[in-house]
């Protein structure tokens, strides 16, 4: 109490004495001036200063009892000082961020497309709905547990996350969904964001929809006839009905809007698996009720002009397969080489890894990822559509635009090389260890993997020493190794490695997606709603004005196949597999951390995103009986120049291609009334074409 | 100047024989001053570094007090439980009553007809969807509602883009400002400040979602027609309602709130009409899709706070901030002239006009009459303190004689007010000259309707002395005349004579209940919810401005106070009973004798339900805006109504509720309206 008493004695002391100077300042400044008597002024000053000074004596005498506190006083001042300092000038950054005019003189942004085209007399014509995909749309919080208070209506996912940070089991425990149902858990509602909100940002600055809405905006479309179809996108397609009803309110949204503006068609563009939701709707609607909308048969003949679909999964990703069976895709096996044991080891008693996948695999909407077709499309253990296809592809791109002759002389050298000596066979899904990703079919173990897997009575081993429970748990050791000897799983084998690893979840989401190719579209089991979200499995609407759309990103390495170990044993682990990311390739090889990498948008393979609009929907076709006309359009990747570009405005990522300057032309065009001949028809960078063509469907 | 100073402070501390003090410059001992005394010899310069240093560093010293102070302030109140201030309160007040929604929730209700917001004036919230250049930037941003935090940074581009077109009540070229959707379009006004949002979270309590729940939000500065003309807002929610009720199989629940009462009015008769006009929903579309309309506050026959707010762009609020600082709002003291502004930009609403009192003398009252006319002002009191019938109706006695002429909406001087209407000097205003003095007006930054009035004009006005209801309108038209001929188009204040005349199907009627028929079915239920027990604005006392060059050229006489202490004149402004904005006259009457039993507004024989919220203030400041609030938009925190809009959702008929519950005078005073029904 004492030294705080000191301190602010003198605090106060202080100011005194200054004036006290100051005073003195202004008579020394006049007497100068009289340049008279100097010398008494100066004995004046010493006098005056002198008495201040004996009076400060008493003072400091006292303090030199507690000059070690003084000191420590002395500390915190300055830690004051400075983040007075910071603050201030912070503060004074920020006023004058603030006062700049909104566009610099010297800078000029480049126009938005938008503004161009709004300029050329392109004005909004038909009603645009935007589905967005996985992920990127926002949930947020009706009902809780006691742990959620005061989140009523907050955004559980999107936005700032901060209750990840906060109260993260209480977070994971309410984006959980039932186990058994694919339903809300008792007792827990989260429910989509709607609205344009929904999936404009999906966190503060990094925007999903917000750059094609804004440039949708400058040429005429504001929310009367633009809307979002946000939808849990944690559930089954079917169950998003069954829930929320949104199937039926997207409906009514579209007939709504085609009739308020002037009979005029919808241009739908969905992203992502958004892709995928919407092929469910167009089946959905046309059928009658109670599984369907009863829309009749020529709903989507009438009420949609065309389907833009971007980055389409229309045949599963990859990455889905390596989620589900250890929660981690590249990013998260580059983090686990980088720094091994923080993922792993159960320091802080995290166990991220383990809670995430607890958590996604409550999701059945992930299944519809899963890659579907088969080995006819996705290649087997000998043959992929891809192969032969230049590995280093984008580097090779990137290498040959430097205009380095000698240097890409060399690499087209070496590339053909190592393109013979390792052609990868992307076919191969999964391969436990490097050498089985490569080495010929025949010397491959010969295990009959159905009975393998179905045969072992799983039987339940040490489970008890995990608070994270996974349906690993239930796996014996020995039925994991012999998961781990067959070596080798193609995108039809893999489905049945998933049923033994996950059963409960492949049980529930096999009521809702298949993954298989129809012989005979007539049969009329194909009218059950798992069938509707697989291009492979249902046949288009009867509108043949309607039209197709692919528009994707290429140029970016994307995860096509995977290298997997056996994590170390002898501790308790609750993911017996992981991601070899030892494995690596020669220098141009696709391997890479123990990924394979094909040419696509970071996400998506070309295969899976072009296949059905460069083939398998071309002309009239079984899947495509009224020859409704299908486009390519390809954007090929282009990294940002700058740092003021942000993420770009020739980005072919994924989500990033959403701010693709080209990209949102052709949108705005065709929403404005174009056809997909008028915008220049396909527009193909990569290899699709060739590689559909060896692909051997029944069309 | 950080450099300098660490210098400095390893010098002093050297020089200063480690007296380990750096900030003074002083507690060194002599040894230390004789060192700045010398530097001071030295010149000026070397002797000013020294304070000046020592003055920015303890502001950077306090700055960074606060600032760290502030920021363990900040991190505690995040890490405190969320409850906490539920302890708080509970540990001073003891337990707090349950919620509705959670007390209702045991008793085993669940949501069961899916749900409609209809909000009201203001409470909406608007973006921009397309601006002029000074609006760079805010594309998607709220300029109504939310913070309001550009209306500080560029007052006078805020002020064009919330501004309709003059002439078509529509967009101005080049701007498109439109309503938020969905339920954060109201659920709160400003941060903090609730208006939908505690009614919503309770009745999430028993299962309501965003899918059996709708905010109709619309553009509320349109005339209603518009918002259809424009957005198609009605389609939108004709459309909204029929999927509801087609997913959840039961008729839903309406509660319109303020002005969304005549909006749901309006939108009613046109779901039923033809199209083009109408929605073409048949003549049967109410009967099959709505269970209840429960009107919150609904000023049925308008406000007498729109008249003044049309007439001089000030309520009682204004009026007092007036006389608490004569000038700041008048005078062009940093060349604000913010009424002239905000006047200019609300003239070009035409939604202010559907609340311009409607049904004229017949209801609101003529010179001498009103239908309140024996309202004892000070209820709140008598209320309270225990009273005897004989002393009663002494009270009431007194103010027979005192008789307070609510029937002149607006009068002169405030002996106009009150005196025998045969002692009044009227000059008719309406053939006077409107002059010119356009010399005068090029001096005006703000220009409005009332420079081409003149002089002249002004004084006819002011010479009129008194207005009623019926004469209001003529008033209106002569000041604000292109306001009025938008308006007219739009909106009608009469009483239909005959209901059945052609002229009646035209879309001006619609807002107005005593131009039209409800909608024909039997089964459909009308509340009125409304708050009573706070003096509401009923009629006003006016001045002519001393000085009308650039400014309004009327305003409040607020000057003029009562003799007694509970008279029910203050600050130039009558009150009668209400919500603080409608009296309970205009939000009561229909539902109370107008739409009753089988009348020629309700063949059909809907039935109607008055629920009266007597106003109770917050106890403590803990409370907030409280729980047993009847102001106008408190109410919709207010527990009781909130027990009734859920039960009803639940599925209660109006008689389960237990029929009317009514504090005020309301049947008294609708038998004194002679109207036929």
């Amino acid at each position: 109490m004492g030294s705080v008493l000191r301190l602010r004695k003198l605090c106060y002391v202080e100011p005194v004495k200054f004036q006290s100077f100051e005073s003195i300042k202004n008579a020394e400044k006049q007497q100068q001036q009289q340049q008279q008597q100097e010398e008494r002024t100066v004995s004046e000053v010493e006098n005056a200063v002198q008495k201040n000074g004996r009076d400060d004596d008493e003072d400091t005498k006292k303090k030199k009892e507690g000059k070690k506190k003084m000191k420590e006083w002395r500390c915190i001042d300055s830690c004051c000082w400075v983040i007075g300092c910071l603050c201030t000038v912070w503060w004074l950054l920020v006023f004058l961020y603030y006062s700049l005019p909104a566009a610099l003189p010297g800078f000029q942004p480049p126009e938005s497309p938008g503004a161009r085209l709004g300029r050329e007399g392109v004005r909004a014509l038909h009603p645009v709905v935007l589905v967005p995909g996985i992920s990127t749309g926002g949930l947020e919080l009706w009902e809780g547990k006691p742990c959620t208070e005061g989140l009523f209506r907050k955004r559980l996912w999107g936005g700032s996350f901060t209750e990840i940070l906060k109260r993260p089991l209480c977070w994971l425990e309410h984006l959980s969904l039932d186990n058994e149902t694919g339903l809300d858990p008792p007792g827990i509602r989260v429910r989509a964001v709607p609205g344009l909100v929904a999936a404009d940002y999906f966190a503060p600055g990094y925007f999903v929809w917000a750059v094609l809405i804004q440039n949708l905006a400058k040429i005429g479309y504001e929310e009367k006839n633009m809307h979002m179809a946000a939808y849990d996108w944690r559930l089954s397609f079917q169950n998003t009905e069954t829930r929320d009803q949104a199937l039926s309110r997207l409906k009514s949204t579209i007939e709504l809007m085609y009739l308020t503006n002037g009979r005029k068609k919808v241009v739908v563009v969905p992203h992502s698996m958004g892709v995928l939701y919407f092929l469910h709707f167009l089946k959905w609607v046309e059928l009658p009720p109670p599984m369907g909308g009863g829309g009749g048969p020529g709903w989507c003949a009438t009420h949609i002009k065309a389907i833009m679909n971007i980055g389409p999964p229309f045949l599963g990703v990859p990455k889905a397969v390596s989620n589900i069976l250890s929660s981690e895709a590249k990013d998260v096996a580059v983090i686990r080489s980088m720094d091994p044991g923080v993922l792993d080891s159960e320091i802080l008693g995290l166990q991220t890894l383990e809670h995430a996948m607890r958590v996604a695999r409550t999701w059945d909407s992930i299944i519809s990822l899963v890659p579907k077709g088969g080995e006819t499309i996705w290649g087997d253990l000998d043959w992929s559509p891809e192969e032969g296809h230049g590995c280093s592809l984008a580097k090779r791109r990137t290498l040959q635009s430097s205009g380095n002759n000698k240097n890409s002389n060399h690499t087209n050298g070496k590339r053909t090389f190592s393109a013979m000596k390792d052609l990868a066979k992307y076919g191969r899904i999964i391969s436990f260890g490097k050498e089985a990703s490569y080495i010929p079919s025949s010397q491959l173990p010969s295990v009959d993997l159905k009975e393998l897997l179905l045969g072992k009575p799983s039987t339940i081993s040490n489970s008890t020493c995990q608070e994270v429970w996974t349906e690993y748990n239930e796996l014996s050791r020995e039925s994991i190794r012999d998961v781990a000897d067959n070596k080798v799983y193609t995108s039809q084998t893999l489905l049945d490695l998933l049923r033994f690893v996950a059963p409960k979840m492949m049980k529930r989401a096999e009521a809702h997606f298949s993954h298989g190719i129809a012989d005979d579209l007539n049969d009329p089991k194909y009218n059950h709603y798992k069938y509707w979200s697989n291009p492979l499995e249902m046949r288009l609407p009867g509108a043949p004005d309607m039209e197709i759309y692919c528009l994707y990103g290429v140029g970016i390495p994307t995860e096509r196949s995977y290298v997997y170990k056996m994590s170390p044993t002898g501790k308790c682990k609750s993911i017996p597999f992981r991601i070899d990311s030892t494995a690596e390739g020669y220098e141009d090889s696709c391997l890479k951390g123990g990924v394979y990498f094909v040419d696509g948008d970071e996400s998506v393979p070309v295969l899976s995103s072009g296949f059905m609009c460069a083939r398998g929907w071309r002309g009239k076709t079984r899947f495509n009986p009224s020859g409704a006309t299908t486009y390519v359009r390809e954007y090929q990747h282009r990294p940002p120049a700058s740092l003021l570009e942000g993420r770009g405005s020739a980005s072919g990522a994924h989500v990033d291609i959403m701010g693709n300057v080209a990209f949102i032309e052709d949108v705005l065009r065709v929403a404005a009334g174009a056809t997909g001949e008028e915008i220049g028809g396909d527009r193909i960078y990569s290899d699709i074409m060739r590689m559909s063509e060896r692909i051997n469907i029944q069309l | 100047m950080s450099f300098l100073r660490r210098r400095r402070a390893a010098e002093s501390a050297k020089a200063g024989s480690g007296s380990g003090d750096d900030g003074g410059g002083g507690e060194g001992g002599d040894k230390k001053e004789r060192e700045v005394k010398s530097r001071r010899k030295q010149g000026p310069g070397g002797g000013e570094r020294p304070r000046r240093w020592s003055c920015v560093d303890s502001c950077c010293w306090f700055v960074g007090c606060v600032c760290s102070i502030w920021w363990l302030l900040l991190f505690l109140l995040n890490a405190m439980p969320a409850s906490f201030p539920q302890y708080v309160t509970e540990a001073i007040t003891g337990p707090l009553p349950d919620p509705p929604g959670v007390k209702l929730r045991k008793e085993g209700l669940a949501a069961r007809h899916p749900v409609v917001f209809v909000p009201g004036i203001v409470t909406g919230g608007l973006e921009l969807w397309e601006g002029h250049q000074c609006a760079e930037g805010l594309f998607r941003k709220r300029l109504w509602g939310g913070t309001f935090g550009e209306l500080y940074k560029r007052p006078l581009c805020w002020v064009e883009h919330m501004s309709l077109d003059n002439e078509t009540g529509l967009d101005p070229p080049g701007i498109r400002v439109r309503p938020v959707s969905g339920l954060v379009a109201a659920d709160y006004f400003a941060p903090g400040y609730f208006v939908w949002a505690v009614l919503i979270a309770n009745l999430a309590r028993i299962g309501y979602e965003e899918k059996n729940m709708y905010m109709a939000a619309y553009d509320w500065r349109l005339s209603f027609q518009n918002t259809e003309v424009r957005d198609q807002t009605l389609s939108r929610i004709k459309s909204n309602i029929e999927l509801m009720v087609a997913t959840s199989g039961n008729k839903v629940v309406v509660i319109p709130h303020s002005m969304g009462v005549l909006y749901f009015l309006h939108f009613m008769k046109w779901v039923e009409a033809p199209a083009p006009m109408g929605g073409g929903g048949g003549s049967d579309w109410c009967a099959k899709h709505i269970k209840a309309v429960m009107n919150i506050g609904g000023p049925f026959f308008g406000v007498p706070k729109a008249v003044s707010g049309l007439f001089s762009v000030e309520a009682r609020d204004i009026a007092v901030a007036r006389a608490l600082a004569p000038g700041v709002l008048d005078k062009d003291v940093f060349k604000f002239q913010t009424l002239q502004h905000m006047m200019r930009m609300t003239r070009t609403w035409d939604s202010t006009m559907s609340m311009i009192p409607k049904g004229g003398d017949t209801i609101w009252g003529g010179v001498d009459w009103s239908p309140e006319g024996f309202f004892n002002c000070s209820t709140k009191r008598s209320k309270n303190i225990y009273m005897t019938t004989s002393e009663r109706s002494a009270v009431r006695d007194l103010e027979n004689r005192a008789g307070v002429n609510y029937g002149r909406l607006i009068s002169f001087g405030k002996d106009v007010a009150n005196i025998h209407s045969s002692k009044i000097e009227r000059t008719d205003f309406r053939g006077a000259v409107k002059g010119r003095n356009l010399s005068n007006t090029s001096n005006c930054d703000v220009w409005t309707e009332y420079h081409d009035m003149g002089v002249g004009g002004v004084k006819a006005i002011a010479d009129y002395k008194v207005y009623t209801a019926g004469s209001i309108l003529d008033l209106l038209d002569f000041v604000a005349p292109k306001l009025m001929k938008r308006g007219s188009a739009h909106f009608s204040y009469g009483i239909a004579d005959n209901l059945d005349d052609p002229k009646y199907q035209h879309y001006r009627h619609w807002s107005n209940p005593l131009e039209t028929k409800l909608p024909n079915a039997p089964d459909m239920e009308i509340y009125s919810l409304y708050g009573v027990g706070i003096p509401t604005e009923r009629a006003y006392v006016y001045k002519l401005t001393p000085t009308s060059e650039c400014y309004i050229p009327f305003q409040i006489d607020t000057s003029a106070d009562g003799e007694s202490e509970d008279s029910c004149l203050k600050d130039g402004v009558f009150s009668a009973d209400g919500d603080e904005t409608v009296p309970v006259l205009s939000a009561g009457y229909m539902c109370a004798k107008g739409w009753r039993g089988k009348t020629r507004f309700n063949p059909s024989g809907i039935n109607t339900y008055i629920r009266e919220y007597d106003h109770a203030p917050p106890a403590n400041l803990l409370e907030g805006r409280g729980t047993q609030s009847g102001a106008h938009v408190d109410i919709m925190g207010n527990f009781a109504l909130i027990e009734d809009i859920i039960r009803v959702a639940a599925g209660a008929t109006g008689e389960d509720l237990g029929g009317d519950r009514v504090y005020s005078d309301i049947f008294k005073w609708s038998e004194k309206i002679q109207l036929q029904l």
